[in-house]
């Protein structure tokens, strides 16, 4: 350690802390009990002048570490923003004054929270050092798209307007994807009332003018390395040769497959010519060549098409797609509006059972297509009998009896399935994981073997993990275009099943989080939910014992192995959660500014009173994300928390290390909290894994409490959401009750 | 009855668009059911709105030529204030059991369509609704011995339209009208002709 730690400590007395609390007896606990070398206060820390104070410290006196007694640290982050030292806050306002209602008998044991509160902060600041770069880091303001159909080309395009030169990776000979296929497309401007061209012609003749653009056709990803910042790429063609480039991020756009209708005998798609999907309908609406659209059979010219809507999708029968694709009965109206331009009196009927006309043009184009008399019918198809002409079985809903027309062309308007790679996480999260109950096994595989689209070299697996039917995960409330790899932006129907003017906003809103991943990655500094954020994982090499915990549950696939099999940390990868730090059993993992000691030492230095004393005291470890908001949310409405309690935020539930409920309990703790996000497949999580992981350790936390010969409600997890306003301190505030009835923990010396 | 090949197609839609008043906005239902589930007669009518429609689509001509149902409406208007795509659904019945009638397809002792024929008739005598005749038509349309007794039980109500002045007793005799009904029927002709000229043949 070359420089010596001085720390300073700063306390304000403003928004009513110095009436409140006894300022002078807290400037004595911070030099006292938390070894502060020096302590002021200040009527309005968050003020110029108190901010100035704070400034004179560190650029006059040498103050290293500082700790700021005030409000939340969530509030007034941009006055007390100081990053050139390691910076801890005491929550006296939030925390403390708005929680405890002002009356003479709760002087005592307000005072005694707000001592506490400053005694965690300065433990906190003493073993905290100030977060800097790796140093690792690179600027590449290259970025990979992967896929030149519309989502693909789209993002290349917004990228190089950004100013971003890009690598257009294309596995087909051409750009354009499915919708070079298509007829026309759904309008996008008003009134909604006609199909029109897709003019992707005109957007890959801009892509090969942009010198900013480089396309590989033919090709495929040989294999991806690195991190954000400093990806390597091997591509190779078809022809056999291999070229690389590095890049700072990557988009990932590689499309999705219509559903097999040979899947469907029902249908008779696999017996008549004249059964087709409504994919195949636009190759034949664009072969008609502006002339009337004929039967594939016979070259006849059609006078009667049905439609099948949800040809294998929504359903919960074996092998169809449980979920709807989203456009696929505005796509039917869109083709039947093809028959009205192209063959005349054509009778067209949409067989439907819930039509779902979702967007912008959704309802006008239905109207749309109403006023060129397509006929609309709820009914649900159950066969469709092969012939001259074809009969169509089904029954009318409205009606309610079963029916059956006659028609020449039958379409089927079946579903999107994603392109995605194989799951990385197949057996044990994903669609192979066991259900309750069932055994585990670690070398599930599906049935059907995808190819890899981006060969990552990641330990973790060669793609995109996934959540469910094959589609991307993404935290689809917060932040939708993010994936567990960091840096690779999932856009298009590769994400969720969608249109094309989604697809091309999602592509641009991808693009936009990918350059900023590859600029973050040029600073150091993580991505989304702790954008910003310079410190990462280090880890003490020697206490290591190999144990793969760490590389196996960070939900970002960040932590590669050496030659030696020791983890590899990429800080680039890296989101800063910290569930490597809470699953480390050897506690080796830390940050600069958030490790075991800076959150074991907290909970080390709580006052804890003797048994008769009978002031119990409540651990709550809660996420900062949602649980630590939601708190404070309730300190402003005024809702009251129990003066027991003893709050610090985490990173997410999944840093939470057993260490420290173990030293709490040793410690004399007489409860324990921990807040987390929703888990689960609808999971609210920041890191997606985090709150699942810790409730995996903590279920295990029983053991624990019996060997110390504690009752098992002591420990209690809760899931949190930001709105839980009135919820949060009430959980606390049960604690409290429970501790009452079962009574204090034996473990005070 | 329809063949396969006619179900489900445009073919009775087009006739009900060109034949029907208001029959052009039978495309645009979208099948919510609001309308069925608005009619305060509802549970007398053979097909609520909601199912004439889709029977249209299906090609049900007979069925719903020859329905009870449009019959039923008493033009309420609930369904038109509902409808969330702005069908004026009361005057398309009213649109489909004149196009019924016209093609003679309309139930025969509908008494809906009996009390309309004997209102039309008693108002193209003179231009004008005579009630006494009018109600008296009413309570003699099923012979003689019927209609004493219909009046013997409205009785009271009768010398209550006496008292009111809302009836009077020397309309027995010719009765009030127009200045010149030759005029008004003159008017309704050449109406008629002008109708059955738009009528366009889908037999």
């Amino acid at each position: 350690m070359a420089e010596e730690k001085k720390m300073a400590g700063f306390i304000c007395t403003g928004c009513g802390i110095g009436e409140r609390l006894d300022a002078g007896q807290l400037e004595t606990t911070s030099t006292r009990d938390g070894k502060m070398n020096t302590c002021v206060q200040h009527e309005m820390l968050c003020s110029k002048e108190g901010v100035q104070v704070i400034r004179d410290a560190i650029d006059n006196d040498g103050a290293t570490h500082i700790m700021i007694a005030a409000c939340s640290r969530r509030a007034k982050v941009e006055a007390f923003n100081f990053p050139e030292v390691a910076m801890t806050r005491a929550n006296l306002r939030e925390g403390v004054i708005w929680v405890r209602p002002d009356t003479d008998e709760n002087k005592e044991t307000t005072q005694e929270m707000a001592d506490d509160y400053i005694r965690m902060a300065c433990a906190e600041a003493k073993f905290s050092t100030k977060p800097s770069k790796s140093g690792e880091q690179e600027l590449n303001k290259t970025i990979m798209v992967v896929g030149g159909g519309i989502t693909g080309m789209t993002s290349a395009m917004e990228a190089a307007a950004a100013g971003y030169p890009v690598h257009l990776v294309e596995k087909s000979g051409a750009l354009g994807g499915r919708i070079a296929e298509y007829y026309k497309v759904l309008p996008t401007r008003s009134p909604y009332a006609e199909p029109q061209e897709s003019g992707i012609a005109e957007m890959a003749a801009a892509i090969e003018a942009d010198d900013k653009i480089t396309v590989h056709l033919n090709s495929t990803l040989a294999q991806t390395s690195g991190a954000p910042g400093r990806f390597s790429v091997d591509v190779a063609t078809e022809s056999g040769s291999t070229s690389n480039f590095t890049c700072g991020a990557i988009v990932q756009a590689s499309g999705f497959t219509p559903y097999d209708a040979n899947k469907l005998p029902e249908f008779g798609y696999d017996k008549s010519a004249d059964v087709i999907t409504n994919h195949e309908l636009e190759a034949l609406a664009k072969a008609a060549n502006g002339g009337p659209i004929k039967r594939p059979s016979d070259g006849k010219e059609i006078t009667s098409v049905a439609f099948v809507q949800n040809a294998g999708q929504c359903s919960d029968e074996e092998g169809k797609l449980a979920y709807f694709s989203g456009v696929t009965d505005l796509v039917s109206i869109k083709q039947a509006m093809y028959f009205k331009e192209l063959n005349g009196d054509c009778d067209t009927t949409i067989l439907f059972n819930n039509l779902r006309t979702p967007g912008a043009a959704g309802e006008d184009f239905y109207r749309a297509g109403q006023e060129a008399m397509v006929l609309f019918s709820k009914g649900i198809v159950s066969e469709v009998v092969p012939g001259d002409s074809l009969t169509v079985k089904f029954k009318d809903l409205i009606l309610n009896e079963d029916t059956e027309m006659d028609c020449d062309l039958v379409v089927l308007a079946v579903g999107m399935e994603p392109n995605s790679g194989p799951d990385p996480y197949y057996a044990t999260e994903g669609a192979g994981a066991p259900g309750p109950g069932e055994e585990a096994n670690p070398n599930a595989v599906p049935e059907i073997s995808v190819d890899s689209i981006l060969n990552l070299d990641y330990r973790q697996g060669t793609d995109l993990p996934q959540l469910k039917y094959g589609f991307n995960d993404s935290h689809f409330i917060c932040f939708p275009y993010e994936t567990r790899r960091t840096g690779i932006y999932a856009a298009g129907p590769v994400r969720r099943p969608m249109d094309i003017q989604q697809a091309r906003d999602d592509a641009a809103g991808a693009t936009m989080k990918a350059i900023q991943a590859a600029e973050n990655a040029g600073k150091g500094m993580a991505a989304h939910p702790r954008a910003g954020d310079l410190s990462y994982p280090i880890f003490r090499k020697e206490g290591c014992t190999q144990c793969k915990r760490c590389t196996v549950e960070c939900p970002f696939g960040a932590i590669n192995e050496d030659e030696k099999r020791y983890p590899l940390f990429n800080e680039a990868r890296c989101r800063r959660c910290g569930t490597c730090m809470g699953a480390c059993p050897v506690r080796v993992i830390s940050f600069e500014n958030y490790s075991i000691d800076t959150v074991g030492q907290q909970i080390k230095i709580v006052d804890i009173p003797e048994e008769w004393d009978e002031k119990p005291r409540i651990l709550v470890l809660a996420c900062e994300n949602d649980a630590y908001p939601a708190l404070d949310q309730a300190a402003m409405n005024g809702v009251e928390i129990n003066p027991w309690a003893r709050v610090i935020p985490v990173r997410c539930l999944g840093s939470v290390n057993l260490s420290w409920i173990t030293d709490s309990l040793n410690n004399g703790y007489d409860g324990i909290v921990l807040m987390g996000c929703q888990r689960g497949e609808d999971y609210q999580c920041h890191f997606v894994r985090g709150s699942a992981m810790a409730a995996e350790r903590m279920s295990k936390v029983g053991d624990t409490l019996q060997t110390l010969n504690l009752e098992p409600e002591r420990v209690v997890v809760y899931e949190v959401a930001i709105t839980d306003i009135e919820r949060a301190p009430k959980l606390i505030n049960d604690m409290a009750e429970t501790i009452e009835k079962i009574g204090m923990s034996p473990f005070k010396f | 009855m329809s063949t396969n090949s006619q179900k489900y197609r445009n073919s009775f839609l087009k006739e009900v668009e060109a034949n029907v008043e208001e029959g052009e906005w039978v495309k645009m239902c979208m099948q919510c059911g609001v309308c069925a589930g608005s009619c305060p007669l509802g549970k007398h009518w053979d097909h609520p709105p909601q199912e004439i429609f889709m029977m249209i689509r299906a090609g049900k001509r007979e069925e719903v030529l020859t329905s009870d149902s449009m019959w039923m409406c008493t033009s309420c208007y609930n369904c038109i204030a509902r409808c969330p795509r702005g069908l004026p659904i009361t005057h398309i019945m009213h649109g489909l059991a004149t196009y019924a009638k016209r093609l003679g397809l309309a139930p025969k002792n509908q008494p809906t369509q009996g009390f309309s024929q004997l209102f039309w008739d008693n108002l193209m005598k003179k231009g004008r609704v005579n009630e006494l005749k009018m109600g008296l038509s009413m309570y003699f349309k099923d012979g003689f011995a019927q209609g004493v007794k219909n009046a013997m039980a409205n009785q009271k109500l009768g010398q209550n339209m006496m008292k009111a002045k809302r009836m009077n007793a020397m309309e027995i005799i010719g009765g009030h009208g127009v200045k010149n009904p030759g005029d008004l029927a003159k008017i309704i002709k050449k109406a008629q002709e002008i109708e059955d000229g738009n009528i366009q043949d889908f037999s």
